[in-house]
């Protein structure tokens, strides 16, 4: 398959970018997006020129880090995937695609289509720690957990932090993400103890880093690749207000 | 722990938007109910009775005032919000293809919600503006029944109010079930329902509403 690459390159964060275009040809039909990117480098290599800097760790769609806004969509064309779970035969032969960095203040450009998405870690730090015995294993009947929100935490466990919901988000939002970690812990006993202070600390945080507001568009839901529910957008809605209101 | 800043967080903020969209929206409810009135075709008699008495009872001046403050309140929210999510992403997309996820009413709130505002602005000044202010100069209200078919004789202004329902429309299409899910009113039990009485009421409101113009220029209501 042959392929007309317009990709953005910026040599670091102060630099101005801009989309460079590639043509790329001989691409396996069953190659992931990631390996297609990979064949371009070689080829951008072998003529002395700079590689195009991207993100990604585990290529099994788990780690969260691959990124790219591909063809005007978060990790491209696919529902609940990430880039690398993305295929090359979901293009069509000769299309023209744009690949773009996770665009949002919050998360400025390192490198090409590297972001610096570090601000995701300072929410969850904020969140506090959820202590687990070390020594003999507890019982595994000693905390009942109701099943439904066994499933519902687990659910909401499912999202891998990739920021996909911040960059298809119109408003650079990042509540799903946010409320994803709120929900997990708030529906489960072992959380329930921090329940008021996380909620009100880990949504601080996320104003602080500068994320846009929630305007229940639900772009989000839609290209999240665990298919995170705005219903946690809701449940955090409900957790922070009560924990506002009953705040000392 | 920390403090929790509600009302300019950016929950606090749907919170808000929320809260005072479905005032509005309660108040939507009242409005089209009294205007209805000009259906029973009694050259307007019941309708008046009621204009009479949202004109110049007491508590219903309170309750103005209270609707302006929490127009007002939404607006400044929403102006906030458009400002806020614009500044969130300093550099745009090339490309990008939003339609692929989300519906364009629910991305063009502010958009419609300006729309709505100009159409405010001149439906104020055709009846709630003239009529206060012969009320505070002469202590008599206007005939609002004879000031509608005056007004709605005219194509063009009938068009504008047409063409405000319609901003209406996708503005609750969104705004209705929205309200819910930012007051974290969301339960799988409900939000089939949430949804039904959003479409509809989104459907039915700015329907009613079209139809009053419509039918004075058409000599339906007499």
């Amino acid at each position: 398959m042959k392929f007309n690459l317009k990709v953005w390159r910026q040599k670091n964060a102060q630099a101005q970018g801009k989309l460079v275009d590639y043509t790329i040809e001989n691409i396996i039909p069953d190659m992931s997006f990631l390996e297609m990117v990979d064949v371009l480098n070689d080829n951008l290599v072998r003529k002395g020129e700079d590689p195009i800097a991207f993100d990604h760790d585990c290529r099994e769609g788990i780690c969260g880090m691959c990124s790219m806004y591909i063809s005007g969509r978060a990790h491209g064309p696919h529902h609940a995937a990430t880039t690398c779970q993305l295929y090359m035969r979901s293009f069509k032969d000769g299309d023209t695609i744009y690949v773009e960095p996770f665009r949002a203040g919050a998360f400025p450009i390192i490198k090409d289509l590297v972001t610096d998405r570090s601000a995701f870690d300072r929410i969850i730090a904020k969140g506090g720690f959820v202590s687990v015995n070390t020594g003999q294993a507890q019982d595994a009947n000693n905390l009942p957990v109701d099943k439904a929100d066994a499933e519902k935490a687990m659910d909401a466990a499912a999202c891998i932090g990739c920021g996909a919901c911040v960059a298809a988000c119109p408003n650079s939002a990042a509540m799903l993400f946010v409320s994803a970690k709120i929900s997990q812990l708030a529906l489960l006993p072992q959380g329930g103890p921090e329940r008021n202070n996380r909620a009100i600390n880990m949504v601080n945080q996320m104003d602080e880093e500068g994320f846009g507001n929630c305007t229940n568009i639900g772009a989000c839901e839609a290209e999240c690749p665990k298919e995170i529910k705005l219903t946690n957008i809701a449940r955090m809605n409900r957790e922070y207000l009560v924990a506002s209101l009953i705040n000392e | 722990m920390q403090n929790s800043v509600l009302i300019t967080s950016s929950i606090g903020k749907k919170l808000i938007m929320g809260l005072t969209g479905l005032f509005l929206v309660f108040f939507l409810v009242v409005h089209a109910s009294i205007n209805g009135c000009i259906w029973f075709n009694d050259e307007g008699k019941t309708f008046l009775y009621y204009a009479h008495f949202m004109g110049t009872n007491f508590l219903v001046h309170i309750a103005e005032v209270g609707l302006f403050g929490g127009l007002i309140l939404h607006m400044v929210d929403g102006l906030l919000l458009w400002k806020q999510n614009r500044d969130a992403r300093p550099v745009k997309y090339a490309y990008s293809n939003p339609s692929a996820n989300s519906k364009w009413y629910s991305r063009s709130m502010g958009l419609l919600g300006t729309l709505i505002l100009f159409f405010l602005i001149v439906h104020l000044r055709n009846f709630w503006g003239p009529n206060r202010l012969n009320q505070i100069t002469t202590g008599e209200e206007l005939n609002l029944f004879q000031l509608m078919q005056e007004d709605f004789s005219n194509l063009w202004m009938v068009v504008f109010y047409v063409a405000a329902c319609f901003s209406l429309f996708w503005h609750l299409l969104h705004g209705f079930k929205s309200a819910f899910q930012s007051l974290g009113l969301n339960n799988v039990k409900y939000n089939k329902a949430i949804e039904i009485a959003g479409t509809a009421f989104a459907i039915i409101v700015p329907l009613v509403f079209a139809l009053m113009p419509i039918s004075f220029y058409f000599n339906l209501v007499h």
